[in-house]
C-alpha cells in the first residue's frame, strides 16, 4: 500500500484548489478513497464510526457476486461450445471464451456509470461516492451475453441519470438502478433481451437456446432435473442461472450482515406461497401446464434466486422498518410468481415485481410507522 | 382619473406582448403549471398529430377565451363552470368536424383525444384564471400564448419520441440506413407513454437549470 500512498501524495497538490489539474479533483478523490479509508472523524458529540464505510460495504456485495460471475463466464463458454457441437472442451477453454465475452460488458458498464457519477459529483461540488460499484457489476449479470455494448452503455446512462442522479445521487434513488437499466433495455429493445436467440454467444448464425422459463411459458414440458436447476448450466442471463453460486453469495452477504435476511427470506416465502396457490389451481386449468410446476422449482429457475439475493436486498430502495421488510419481501416474491405464470407476455416477473415494490416501499414504511405510533399512543392512554 | 381610463391602450402594448410570451417559458402550462399532461402523453408518439393537436387547442383556447371574456359580466357565478363547458364543447365539436373534413387521417390518429380537449385542464384553467376577469383582447392573446406554450412542448416531445422511437420525423426517415447496418435499433421505449413523461421531465430540468427563478421552494 505504501507505494500507492506515495503516488497519490505526489499528485495531491496538483488537484487541490489552485493546482493545475483542479478540474480532476473528483476523479482523484474517487481513486484515493478507493484505496484508503478516508480519515474523516466526527467532530461534534461522541460517535463511533465504523471502519467499514460505504465503499467497503459495496465491495462486500461485489465480492458476493463473484461466484455467480465466474460461473456465468464458464456457462457462456459452455453453452457456446455445446451449441456449436464441440464436446471435448476443457473447463478453462470454456471459461476463457466466456471471460472474453463478458468482460467488455463489465468494462462498458463501469466506465459509463462511474464517468457519469463523477461528472455529476464534480458539477454539484459533492464528494464522489461510488454507489455505482454494485450496480455496475449487477447490470452485466442480468443481461444476455449477446447484448450490444452500445445498448449497455445507453441503459447504464439512463439508469444512473434518471434512476439516481435526478433524485440526488447515491442513497436517494427510489428504484434499484441495476433493475432500471434492465427494464429500460427490456422495453426499449425487446428483441435483444428476450426470445430464443439472444442467450448464446456465437459468431455466425443465431443459435436458439430457450430459457427454462420460455419453455414453460410456451406450455412445453421442461426437460431439466432439479440438480440441473441448482447447478444452472442452462441458457439465461449471465449471472442468474446457477442457484448454487448465488447461494454462496447469499451466505457471504448474510454472514457479513450487508443484506437483510428478513427481506431475502420473505421474498422466497412469498414466491413459494404464490407458487403453492397456483399448484392448487393446476387441476382446474389443465391447459396451463405452467401452473403445475412444483413450487420449490419456481425458486430455482430464472432470475428468482438472483433477484432475491442481490436485487431486492438493496438497502436504499427497500423498506427501512423491520416489519416493513417482511411485507416488502413477501409481496415482491408473491407478485413475481403471479407475473411469471399468469402473464404470457412476460416469461419472467422478478424484475417487474421488484421494481413495483421499490415504488411501494416508502408507503409500506409509512403505514408501519403509523401503526407503531398508534400502538404506543394507546399504551400512554392506559398509563394515564 | 377619467382621462387615464379613456386613454386607449395600444393593441400590442408591452403588457399584452408579455401575456403571449410568458407562457412560452416562465409560466409554461405544461412544464411550470403541470397542466395538460394527459394529452402530452397520448398524442406525442408522432410529430404530425402533435402539431394538429397543438393547432386545435390553440383554436379552442383563443376563441374560447374571447367568448368567455365577452360573456364574463353576464355569466351567473354559480353556473359559470357549466357555461364554460358549453363554450368549450361547442368549439371542440367545430374543430373535430373541420379535422374530419380536411385531414381525416390525422383525425383518426387523434381519435378520442380531440374530444378530450374538453377536459384539457389548461383550457378551463385559463377561462377561470384569466378570461373571467379580463377584457376580450388580452384574453384572446392570453389564449394564444398559453396554447403556444402548450404546443411547443408537445411538438418538442413528439420530435424526440418520433426521432428515437421510429427514426423518422413527420414520416420522413431521418436516421440514415447505414446506422441500422451498424446495429442501431429504434428505441421501443420511446413509443411507450412513460418516455413522454421523461422527455417532459428533461425539458423541465433544462428550463429550471437555465432559469433559477423557476425552481420551486419546498
Amino acid at each position: 500500500m505504501k507505494p500507492i500512498r506515495n503516488i497519490l501524495d505526489s499528485i495531491k497538490p496538483h488537484v487541490q484548489k489552485g493546482g493545475k489539474f483542479h478540474a480532476f479533483h473528483s476523479f482523484y478523490d474517487a481513486i484515493e478513497t478507493l484505496f484508503f479509508v478516508p480519515n474523516h472523524v466526527t467532530t461534534k458529540g461522541s460517535h463511533i464510526r465504523d471502519g467499514v464505510d460505504m465503499k467497503r460495504t459495496m465491495f462486500m456485495v461485489v465480492l458476493a457476486m463473484v461466484p455467480a460471475l465466474l460461473f456465468g463466464m464458464w456457462n457462456v463458454g459452455n453453452l457456446h461450445f455445446q451449441a456449436n457441437g464441440v464436446t471435448d472442451f476443457t473447463l478453462m477453454e470454456a471459461f476463457w471464451y466466456g471471460f472474453l465475452k463478458v468482460l467488455p460488458l463489465i468494462i462498458v458498464s463501469y466506465a459509463v456509470g462511474l464517468g457519469i457519477e463523477i461528472a455529476f459529483a464534480q458539477g454539484r461540488g459533492h464528494e464522489v461516492n461510488e454507489g455505482f460499484f454494485v450496480s455496475g457489476m449487477l447490470i452485466p449479470l442480468v443481461l444476455p451475453v449477446t447484448t450490444p455494448l452500445w445498448m449497455v452503455a445507453l441503459a447504464v446512462a439512463f439508469a444512473v441519470i434518471f434512476g439516481k442522479e435526478v433524485f440526488g445521487g447515491t442513497g436517494m434513488n427510489i428504484v434499484n438502478p441495476a433493475l432500471l437499466a434492465r427494464a429500460f433495455l427490456f422495453f426499449a429493445y425487446p428483441a435483444y433481451l428476450s426470445g430464443d436467440s439472444v442467450w448464446i454467444a456465437q459468431s455466425a448464425d443465431a443459435i436458439s437456446g430457450a430459457t427454462p422459463l420460455a419453455v414453460l411459458t410456451a406450455g412445453q414440458h421442461l426437460d431439466l432435473s432439479v440438480m440441473g436447476m441448482l447447478i444452472g448450466n442452462y441458457a439465461g442471463s449471465i449471472g442468474e442461472s446457477s442457484t448454487i453460486a448465488i447461494l454462496i453469495g447469499a451466505a457471504f452477504l448474510l454472514y457479513t450482515g450487508v443484506a437483510s435476511w428478513k427481506v431475502m427470506f420473505s421474498f422466497f416465502i412469498g414466491g413459494f406461497s404464490m407458487a403453492l396457490l397456483l399448484n392448487g389451481l393446476a387441476s382446474s386449468f389443465p391447459e396451463n401446464a405452467y401452473l403445475a410446476l412444483p413450487a420449490y422449482q419456481h425458486l430455482l429457475i430464472g432470475g428468482f434466486a438472483f433477484g432475491g439475493v442481490f436485487m431486492i436486498t438493496d438497502p436504499v430502495s427497500a423498506t427501512q422498518t423491520e416489519t416493513g421488510k417482511w411485507i416488502y419481501g413477501f409481496l415482491a416474491g408473491f407478485i413475481a410468481i403471479i407475473v411469471r405464470v399468469l402473464n404470457p407476455a412476460y416469461p419472467e416477473g422478478v424484475m417487474l415485481a421488484i421494481l413495483f415494490m421499490n415504488v411501494f416501499a416508502p408507503l409500506i414504511d409509512h403505514y408501519v410507522i403509523e401503526a407503531n405510533i398508534k400502538r404506543r399512543l394507546k399504551r400512554v392512554a392506559i398509563a394515564k | 382619473m377619467s382621462t387615464v381610463k379613456n386613454e386607449r391602450e395600444p393593441l400590442f402594448s408591452a403588457k399584452n406582448i408579455r401575456l403571449m410570451t410568458t407562457p412560452l417559458n416562465k409560466e409554461n402550462p405544461i412544464t411550470k403549471q403541470v397542466l395538460g399532461i394527459c394529452s402530452a402523453l397520448a398524442v406525442t408518439v408522432k410529430v404530425e398529430p402533435a402539431i394538429v393537436m397543438a393547432i386545435s387547442v390553440m383554436a379552442v383556447l383563443a376563441v374560447g377565451n374571447l367568448v368567455i371574456s365577452l360573456l364574463r359580466n353576464t355569466i351567473p357565478n354559480r353556473i359559470r363552470i357549466i357555461v364554460q363547458l358549453v363554450v368549450i364543447a361547442a368549439l371542440v365539436i367545430l374543430v373535430d368536424q373541420v379535422l374530419k373534413a380536411y385531414s381525416y387521417d390525422v383525425s383518426k390518429q387523434l381519435s378520442v383525444f380531440v374530444g378530450l380537449i374538453i377536459t384539457n385542464c389548461i383550457i378551463m384553467g385559463r377561462f377561470e384564471a384569466f378570461a373571467m376577469g379580463n377584457k376580450p383582447w388580452p384574453s384572446f392573446l392570453d389564449g394564444l400564448g398559453n396554447a403556444a406554450g402548450y404546443g411547443w412542448i408537445l411538438i418538442a416531445v413528439a420530435v424526440a419520441r418520433e426521432l428515437f422511437g421510429s427514426g423518422t420525423i413527420m414520416g420522413m426517415t431521418i436516421i440514415p440506413e447505414g446506422f441500422y447496418g451498424f446495429g442501431y435499433v429504434n428505441n421501443g421505449l420511446m413509443i411507450l407513454p412513460p418516455m413522454a413523461l421523461i422527455v417532459v421531465a428533461v425539458i423541465i430540468w433544462i428550463q429550471r437549470a437555465r432559469n433559477k427563478d423557476m425552481v420551486e421552494e419546498n
